[in-house]
C-alpha cells in the first residue's frame, strides 16, 4: 500500500519550496504539456502514416464506397516497380545523377561565396541580400520555367557539342558534365541558405588562431586548409544533410510528381505508390549516408594526424 | 606721418591677432592631419605583408562577387526584359534584351489568365495560416526540448530528425485517408491540423532553429525567475518568446515562402477549389489557350505571368530580408 501511495505521489509532488529552483519532478509534466501538440501530431500524421504506408506497400489497395479494401500481394508491388516500370527507373537515374552533381557543387560554391563575403569589409550586406534572393523562388515552379526557357545556364550552352568528348570519356561522366552545365545557374540558386550558414560559421571562428598561425609563418592558403576547413567540418556535414534532404523533397522533383500521380492512376493505386515511395526513401537514405561518410572522412584523418 | 604709423601698427596688431586666432590653429590642424596620415602610412608600411591585403586582391574579390551577383540576377533581368516584349520581339533574334517598344498587354493577359485578384488573396491566406501555426507548434516543442530535463529526450530528438528525413510521399497517402475520415480534406483545416501539430512543411528545421535560440537563455535568468515565483508558462512568455524573436521571424518568413511555392501538397490536401497563384502557373498554358482561343502563347506572356506570381514574395523579401539574414546568423545552426 505504501508503495502504491508513493507511486502516485510521484505524479503530484508537493509544492516546491521557494528557495528550491529545481522543480525537477514538475519538469516532466511541463515538458509533456509543451510537447503535447507535436507528440499528438507525430502519432497521427507521421508515425501512423509511416506504418500504414509500409503495410500498404505490400497490399493492393482499392478505395470503394465501403472504405479501403486491402488484398495482400506480398512483394508484387516492389517487383513491378523495379522491373515493369521503365519511367520510375529512368527518373531514379536522373535523380541520382542530379544528386551526384548538385550536392558537391552546391557545397563548394556556397563555401566559396561565404569565404569571399567574409573577406570584404564594405558591401557585405548588399551581396548577402543578392545571394539570398533566389531562396524566394527556388522552391517553386518558376524555376522549372527557367530551366525550360534555357535561362538557367550560360548563354550559348545549348549549342555545346558533346560528341567529341563522349568518344574518349565514358557516357556517365559526359552526362554529369551536361547536367552541370545546363543547370549551372539553378545550382547556384539552390545555395542561398547554405551560404548564409557557412558565413555565420566563418564569423564565429577564433581570430587569434589565425594570428598564431601567421606568426608561425603560415600562408593564407595553408591557413584555409589547416584551420578553416577542419573547423568548418561539422557545418559542412550539416549543409550536406540539409542539401540532400531539401533537394530530395523538392516539390517539382520528377519522382515526387510521379509518385503523387500514380496514387490515382488506373491499375496502380495507393499500394503501388507506397512501394515507390519506400524504394525512393531507401535510395535517399543510401545517398545521404554516402555523402555524410565522404565528408566525415576528412575529420577522421585529421584526428589521426593529431595523435 | 604719425597717423600712418599708428594705422600700420593697428593693421599689424589685427593681422597678428588674425594669425593667432585663425591661421595658426588651422596650420596646427593641418600638420596634425598630415602627421596622422604619415603615421597611418608608417603603420601600414611596417605591418608585415601577409597581414595587409593588397588593394588588387580586394578589387579581385569584389569583381568576383559582382560576377556571381550578375549570374544570380541574370534570370530576373531576363524575365523583366522579356515580359515587356511583343510577339515580334520575342522571335526576333536581333532583339536581345531591350524591347523595341514597351508592351503592357502581356501583364493584362497574365493577370487575367492567373485570375490574379482571387488567387492572390487565396495564396497569401493559404501560406499565412500554416506559417503562423508552425511558429507556435515548433516553438513549443523546441522549448520543451531546450529547457526541461526528462527521460526520452534523446528519443524525441531522433523522432524529429526522422520526420525531417522521411519524404512527404511516404506519409502523404495514409494522411490523406485520415484527413478524409475526419472530413477536413480539401479545406484549409487540413493544413491547420498538420502545421498546428508540428508536422508541416520542414517543421524539423524550424524546431532546430528554435531549439538553438532557447538554448541561449542563461540558466541563471530562468532560475531567478523561478525564485520570484514564475511558472514555466510565464517564463516561456516573458523570457522565451522575447529571446527567440528572430527565430519567430525567420520561421514565419521561410515557412511562408515554402508554403507559397508548394504545389504537390496543395493540390493533394486542399483539393481543386483552393487554388494558388503557383498552381495556376503550372496550368498557365492551357488556361491561356482557353481564354484567348486561336492565340498561341508566347514567352513574353509566360514571363509576365511568372513575374506576377513571385511579385508578392519579392515585395516581402525586400521588406524583410534583414530578418532572414539576422535569423540565420544568430540561429547558431552552425552547431554548438
Amino acid at each position: 500500500m505504501k508503495k502504491i501511495n508513493s507511486f502516485f505521489l510521484r505524479f503530484f509532488p508537493k509544492k516546491a519550496k521557494k528557495n528550491d529552483p529545481g522543480h525537477e519532478r514538475n519538469d516532466f509534466w511541463f515538458a509533456m504539456l509543451f510537447s503535447a501538440p507535436w507528440l499528438i501530431g507525430f502519432l497521427v500524421f507521421s508515425l501512423y502514416p509511416i506504418i500504414q504506408s509500409f503495410i500498404f506497400s505490400f497490399n493492393n489497395v482499392s478505395v470503394t464506397a465501403k472504405g479501403i479494401v486491402q488484398t495482400g500481394t506480398g512483394w508484387a508491388n516492389f517487383s513491378s516497380v523495379l522491373t515493369a516500370d521503365p519511367d520510375f527507373i529512368e527518373d531514379l537515374q536522373t535523380y541520382l545523377q542530379e544528386m551526384l552533381v548538385y550536392v558537391p557543387v552546391i557545397i563548394v560554391v556556397s563555401l566559396c561565396l561565404a569565404l569571399l563575403l567574409n573577406s570584404i569589409k564594405h558591401g557585405k550586406g548588399f551581396f548577402r541580400t543578392l545571394f539570398f534572393l533566389p531562396v524566394i523562388i527556388s522552391s517553386g515552379p518558376v524555376i522549372t520555367l527557367f530551366i525550360d526557357q534555357g535561362v538557367a545556364t550560360f548563354p550559348g550552352a545549348a549549342s555545346i557539342d558533346y560528341s567529341t568528348l563522349s568518344q574518349s570519356v565514358p557516357a556517365f561522366f559526359v552526362g554529369l558534365l551536361k547536367t552541370l552545365i545546363t543547370n549551372f545557374v539553378v545550382i547556384l540558386w539552390f545555395s542561398g541558405i547554405q551560404t548564409l550558414i557557412f558565413l555565420a560559421g566563418l564569423q564565429k571562428l577564433d581570430k587569434s588562431m589565425y594570428e598564431a598561425a601567421k606568426i608561425d609563418g603560415a600562408s593564407g592558403w595553408e591557413c584555409f586548409w589547416k584551420i578553416t576547413l577542419p573547423a568548418l567540418n561539422p557545418i559542412i556535414v550539416i549543409n550536406v544533410i540539409f542539401t540532400v534532404v531539401i533537394q530530395s523533397t523538392f516539390t517539382l522533383n520528377p519522382l515526387i510528381s510521379k509518385i503523387s500521380g500514380d496514387m490515382y492512376a488506373v491499375g496502380k493505386g495507393y499500394g503501388y505508390a507506397c512501394a515507390e515511395a519506400w524504394i525512393y526513401f531507401l535510395v535517399l537514405l543510401v545517398v545521404l549516408a554516402l555523402f555524410v561518410l565522404i565528408f566525415r572522412k576528412k575529420n577522421r584523418k585529421r584526428s589521426y594526424q593529431e595523435r | 606721418m604719425k597717423k600712418i604709423m599708428l594705422k600700420l601698427q593697428e593693421a599689424a596688431q589685427v593681422s597678428r591677432k588674425w594669425l593667432k586666432t585663425k591661421m595658426f590653429p588651422a596650420i596646427k590642424k593641418a600638420a596634425q592631419k598630415m602627421g596622422f596620415a604619415c603615421k597611418k602610412a608608417f603603420v601600414w608600411f611596417i605591418t608585415p605583408t601577409n597581414e595587409r591585403r593588397a588593394p588588387a586582391a580586394t578589387t579581385a574579390i569584389i569583381a568576383l562577387l559582382i560576377l556571381f551577383g550578375f549570374i544570380y540576377v541574370y534570370p530576373f533581368l531576363y524575365m523583366i526584359a522579356y515580359s515587356f516584349m511583343d510577339e515580334n520581339d520575342v522571335v526576333n533574334p536581333l532583339v536581345k534584351f531591350i524591347p523595341t517598344h514597351l508592351v503592357i498587354d502581356n501583364y493584362v493577359a497574365a493577370i487575367k489568365t492567373l485570375n490574379y485578384n482571387k488567387n492572390l488573396w487565396l495564396s497569401l491566406g493559404i501560406s499565412f495560416v500554416p506559417s503562423a501555426l508552425q511558429c507556435v507548434s515548433c516553438s513549443l516543442i523546441a522549448y520543451a526540448l531546450s529547457r526541461f530535463h526528462f527521460p526520452g529526450k534523446k528519443v524525441l530528438v531522433a523522432l524529429i530528425l526522422l520526420t525531417f528525413i522521411v519524404p512527404a510521399q511516404i506519409t502523404m497517402i495514409p494522411t490523406v485517408i485520415t484527413l478524409t475520415k475526419i472530413k477536413i480534406i480539401d479545406t484549409l483545416w487540413s493544413y491547420v491540423a498538420l502545421a498546428g501539430s508540428g508536422q508541416g512543411l520542414r517543421s524539423a528545421i524550424f524546431i532546430l532553429i528554435f531549439y538553438q535560440f532557447f538554448n541561449q537563455i542563461p540558466k541563471s535568468v530562468e532560475e531567478s525567475a523561478k525564485i520570484d515565483g514564475a511558472n514555466p508558462f510565464v517564463i516561456f512568455f516573458k523570457i522565451g518568446i522575447p529571446t527567440a524573436r528572430p527565430a519567430y521571424l525567420l520561421t514565419f518568413l521561410l515557412s511562408f515562402v515554402w508554403y507559397y511555392n508548394e504545389t504537390t501538397l496543395t493540390t493533394i490536401y486542399l483539393g481543386n477549389d483552393l487554388t494558388t497563384l503557383v498552381s495556376q502557373l503550372l496550368v498557365f498554358k492551357s488556361t491561356y489557350e482557353t481564354l484567348y482561343t486561336g492565340k498561341n502563347i508566347n514567352e513574353a506572356v509566360y514571363m509576365a505571368g511568372s513575374l506576377m506570381t513571385i511579385l508578392p514574395l519579392v515585395v516581402i523579401y525586400f521588406i524583410s530580408q534583414r530578418f532572414f539574414v539576422e535569423g540565420i546568423d544568430k540561429a547558431g545552426i552552425t552547431g554548438e
